[in-house]
Parts: structure tokens; C-alpha cells; sequence
């Protein structure tokens, strides 16, 4: 079994017809992880003979004849998404003894096609940064090169996936979490529609803005493992209902005469020439299998950073006030009084980022400041919005680098938040605006670190997206580039 | 138009908050604060009259249910995650002596 050369497909063609089992194949990956964790750090929590019993039974399905998709197949989770009986962290201290009582909706649709948990992935503390440098548990180190970051917030995910330590791995997007660290680490990512997927047992950091994704080798990867957790779920409010779809199906579509926008604010100074150079070759790529490009305008994409950095504070300042030490979580043990346990257990439970967060989101909120700050945001938001959907008359998708530059050297952002929150600049407007978001790898810069490309759509457009980015990978082998793991370090 | 955060206005955050900052994070804070205040400020720049303001990608309405009971009672499973409980309460300091 090659699992530096496989795909989703063909893992489901090899247990369909016996040519290996889950047991096998979860057990080949969790050998992997033995090896390559320790460097890597992807991993919080494996829990191999869970696993493993969990492929067994796959294996009696699948003897059965029975199972979609993903029946048998490992996937890594990451840390965010409540798991029952296992430790679910969310990469912070304040969560490092709360085993979920019970399944986030993703989870539970994993279960029933049957796939197996791999282990839980690291991430930013509460999603919160864009380096994986802000976890409890210490940085993931980016499997292209390991004094570099491997991005975030899902950086866990995308390095095991990247490492092929995981053929799959759920991930969320806030303001980029899942498209910059595909593309920091040279994988395929999607971050679909807000109301696509469930947030139930998703911890929650900016409502308003969450949307739990996929990350993978391949486009026809994503487009496999989609309709597994896509679908209406009346335990969270904003969930949408809409028509099942196949994405798998609707993956072979021509590119002639699509019609690539390309918003001139994404292509302006700060983008590093090596990911200038790249993301100017993939649109010539398409080009040649008859898309067009048409130059388009975001006016407002500019404040996409400001308007971000006043509503998920607020937002987060108000989902993390559930932290209190009482029903769960880290409790100080030395304190006083009431007030004093809440703020000790806060102060010691949370680390400096998220703490930075809630502390801007309570001023943003705070008497005087709301309308200035709060609703004005607010207000940018929906010229934000219209900006995209103006652009989406006369385009059919838009495109541009996922990153202003490849992946950074740890600690390079200094002690200067702004500089870290600058980075997303292009992808912080998808999640302002609720749009689906794809990275995909489009090549390397002279330093050898992956350059990735952001294809954005309308609404529920996934299944474009999907197709748009096949066609693309169909041309190149970009996505099937495998990274040397630290190997000769 | 906002003010650079001294120390004391620091505290009243932290105190809505319920955060306890230790002397090195009040030192260290007013800096970082600094800067995102003026990543923010640009906002107040941007002429927004008559715009409506977006809480939510779509105007969502949000949904009714019928009142009914759809979960089995999980006390004793959530409780067993909480740092101290007494007969099925949550143990906090006393507040009323």
C-alpha cells in the first residue's frame, strides 16, 4: 500500500475489494503517526486501539457488502469538533480535561458512513491565530520545511494531511483557517457556504463566521468526502436546507468559457514574486483549457481586515464567556471568592492571543463604543458583501493567491498582533461575505514552500468550485507533490 | 477616536472581561492594544450612511420548533466533567455568608 500515492477513490476501491481492510489501512496510518508525530506535532490525541476497533467494525460492513464512500476510511479531526469519549481541547489549556460527552454533527455523520477517527488534530487555541504557534500543545511544524509555520488555524490538519499521515481531515474557517494552511502546506482545502455544515458541537470562536470544511490531497478528494457532512441539522440555527447534491458527480465539467474573475485588489503590491509567479502560471493553465479572464473590482476588500478584527473578538469575547471553571474546564486551584475563581480560572485557562481577543471583543462591545466600533463593522460587512456579489455578474469564479506570501519562519511575526492578522488578507472577505473558498496548490517558490491559489464562488457553488479546481489538477501534479517530512533535517 | 488604553482602563476591561492580568500582561498589553486600535480605526473612515448593517452572511430568520423535550437527561454524564458537585449542584465559593 503506497500512501504517498493514493486517493480517496482508490483507498474505497482497495477495501471494496478486499485487497486490504480498514484494519490494515488505520493501522499503516497510525504507523505513520507514530513515526512522524514527534516531529511534526499534527497530532494531539491518537488513540490507536480505539481506532483500530472502530476499523474492525468497518470491516464487518464492509464484508457485508454495505457502506458509502468513506466507509472504512480514516480521517483525522480536528481538536475543535466535540468527539464523545475523547479529549477535545480545542488547542487550549482551559479545555485540557474535557472529554465530550458527546458528538459534534460532523462527527456524528463521520461515524454513521463509517469512518474510522484517526486522532485529533492540533490547532491555533480557540482557531485563534494563523501560525498554529498560539496552541497549548505546542506548534506544528510544516512538513515542506520544519522551521517553518505550517499556518492556522487547522494547522494540525493540514500537515497531517500534507505528510499523508491522513487521507482526509476536517478542519473550520473563521477567516481563512482552512485556505491558508492548505496553502502553506501544498493541500486542497475547502471551506464551503456558511449554513452548509452544521456548527452544532463545533466549539464555537465567531459564530457568524465558523463553517466547518474538509482538507485533502485532491479536489476529487474534497468532492468524494463532501456529501458526508453537508445537510441540514435543526441543532444549529443557521444551518440551510437544500437539495442533496453529488459532488462527485458534477466533478468532470470543461473549462471552456468559464469566466475567471480576477479582483485587482489580490493582485497588488506585498505579494511575494514567488507566489506572484506561480499563481500567474496556474491562470495561464487555465487559460489554455479555455477559460477567460476578466478583471474585476472588490473595492472594500481592504477593510475585510478591520471589519474582521472588531466582529470576531466581539463575537468570541461572548462565546468565551462560557468559560468560567464551574461545569467544565480549568478551575484555579488557589482563589477566594466567586469573581476571583472566574477570573483566576480565566486568566490561567486561556493563553495570550485568545486573551487579547476577548479583551478587544469587551471593548468593542463596551458602553460608547458599540455603534463607533460594532455596528460600523457591521455595516462594512454588507458593502464587503455586495462588493462580491456585484463581481459574481460577471464572473462565474474568482481567483487569486490564498496568501500574500508562502509559509513564514516561526516567530517571524514578532510581538505585533496586526502584522500576524494582515496575512489574511485575502481570505478574511469569503467568511465576511458567507461564500465558499477553495486553496489548491499551484506550485513552490525558490525556498521549495507550496504557493497556493483561492478559488472563490457564489453561494452554495461548491460543486463549481470543486469541478473548477479538478480541471486544474487534471492538467498538473501540483497536488500529488509530497512533502519530505523533515526527513533529511 | 479611540483614546490609547492606559492601565487603568486595561483593568476595567479585564474586569468585564473576568480576566485576572498579572503585571507583565499589563505592561505588555497597552502596545498590542495600541495596534489594533489603529488597524480598527480605519473603519470610522468609511462612509456607511443608509447601509444596513450584516450580522449574518444571509438575513437569516431564525427558526421556531415545536416545544418539545428532544434530549434524555445527561446530568450525571455532564456533571462528571465539572471540578466539584454536590447532589446533582455545581459547587462554587459561597456568595451569601
Amino acid at each position: 500500500m503506497n500512501l504517498d500515492d493514493t486517493s480517496l477513490r482508490m483507498l474505497c476501491a482497495g477495501l471494496r475489494e478486499r485487497t486490504f481492510s480498514s484494519e490494515e489501512l488505520t493501522q499503516a496510518y497510525l504507523q505513520r503517526i507514530e513515526q512522524y508525530n514527534t516531529r511534526l506535532g499534527c497530532f494531539i490525541t491518537v488513540d490507536p486501539e480505539r481506532s483500530l476497533s472502530q476499523a474492525r467494525a468497518a470491516d464487518i460492513r464492509l464484508a457485508r457488502g454495505e457502506g458509502g464512500p468513506l466507509l472504512g476510511i480514516p480521517v483525522a479531526h480536528k481538536d475543535i469538533f466535540c468527539t464523545e469519549g475523547w479529549l477535545t481541547t480545542c488547542g487550549s489549556r482551559m479545555l485540557s480535561n474535557f472529554v465530550a460527552p458527546y458528538d459534534a454533527h460532523v462527527i456524528q455523520r463521520f461515524k454513521e458512513a463509517g469512518s474510522v477517527i484517526l486522532g485529533k488534530t492540533n490547532m491555533d487555541e480557540f482557531a485563534m491565530g494563523s501560525s498554529n504557534e498560539t496552541s497549548f500543545y505546542g506548534p506544528v511544524h510544516n512538513p515542506w520545511q520544519l522551521t517553518h509555520v505550517p499556518g492556522g488555524s487547522s494547522g494540525g490538519s493540514a500537515a497531517a494531511v500534507a505528510a499523508r499521515l491522513a487521507p482526509l481531515a476536517t478542519a473550520t474557517d473563521t477567516g481563512g483557517s482552512i485556505r491558508q494552511p492548505a496553502a502553506f502546506c501544498g493541500i486542497s482545502g475547502l471551506k464551503p457556504t456558511y449554513g452548509r455544515v452544521s456548527r452544532y458541537g463545533m466549539i464555537a470562536f465567531a459564530s457568524s463566521l465558523d463553517q466547518g470544511g474538509l482538507m485533502a490531497p485532491s479536489a476529487a478528494d474534497l468532492a468524494w468526502s463532501l456529501g458526508t457532512l453537508t445537510g441540514f441539522d435543526e441543532r444549529d440555527a443557521t444551518s440551510v436546507a437544500r437539495p442533496e447534491e453529488d459532488f462527485g458527480a458534477q466533478l468532470e465539467h470543461s473549462l471552456e468559457g468559464l469566466r475567471i474573475g480576477l479582483p485587482r485588489q489580490y493582485f497588488g503590491s506585498g505579494i511575494a514574486p514567488g507566489v506572484a509567479q506561480a499563481v500567474e502560471e496556474a491562470l495561464r493553465v487555465y487559460e489554455s483549457r479555455g477559460a477567460r479572464l476578466v478583471e474585476v473590482d472588490l473595492p472594500h476588500s481592504e477593510l475585510s481586515v478591520p471589519v474582521y478584527y472588531v466582529l470576531a473578538p466581539a463575537e468570541a469575547s461572548s462565546n468565551l464567556s462560557r468559560y468560567d471553571g464551574v461545569r467544565y474546564g480549568w478551575r484555579a486551584s488557589q482563589y477566594g471568592d466567586l469573581n476571583e475563581m472566574i477570573a483566576r480560572s480565566r486568566a490561567e485557562g486561556f493563553g495570550a492571543e485568545v486573551k487579547l481577543r476577548i479583551l478587544t471583543g469587551a471593548y468593542v462591545l463596551s458602553q460608547g463604543y458599540y455603534d463607533a466600533y460594532y455596528l460600523q463593522a457591521q455595516r462594512v460587512r454588507r458593502l464587503i458583501q455586495q462588493d462580491f456579489l456585484q463581481a459574481f455578474e460577471q464572473c462565474d469564479v474568482l481567483m487569486g493567491p490564498t496568501t500574500p506570501s508562502t509559509a513564514f519562519r516561526f516567530g517571524d511575526k514578532g510581538s505585533d498582533p496586526v502584522q500576524m492578522y494582515l496575512s489574511d488578507i485575502f481570505t478574511i472577505g469569503v467568511n465576511l461575505a458567507g461564500l465558499p473558498g477553495m486553496s489548491i496548490p499551484v506550485g513552490f517558490d525558490g525556498q521549495g514552500l507550496p504557493v497556493g491559489l483561492q478559488l472563490i464562488g457564489p453561494h452554495f457553488s461548491e460543486a463549481r468550485l470543486l469541478a473548477v479546481a479538478h480541471g486544474y489538477q487534471q492538467a498538473t501534479d501540483w497536488h500529488a507533490r509530497v512533502p519530505g517530512r523533515g526527513e533529511q533535517a | 477616536m479611540s483614546d490609547s488604553l492606559n492601565e487603568s482602563s486595561l483593568r476595567h476591561l479585564a474586569r468585564l472581561a473576568c480576566i485576572e492580568l498579572s503585571a507583565e500582561e499589563l505592561d505588555r498589553l497597552p502596545a498590542r492594544f495600541h495596534s489594533i486600535l489603529g488597524l480598527i480605526d480605519r473603519l470610522q473612515q468609511v462612509d456607511t450612511q443608509g447601509v444596513k448593517p450584516l450580522a449574518q452572511s444571509f438575513d437569516l430568520t431564525l427558526r421556531l420548533r415545536d416545544d418539545e423535550i428532544t434530549t434524555r437527561d445527561q446530568r450525571a454524564q455532564f456533571q462528571s466533567l465539572a471540578p466539584e458537585v454536590a447532589d446533582g449542584l455545581y459547587l462554587v465559593p459561597r456568595v451569601i455568608e
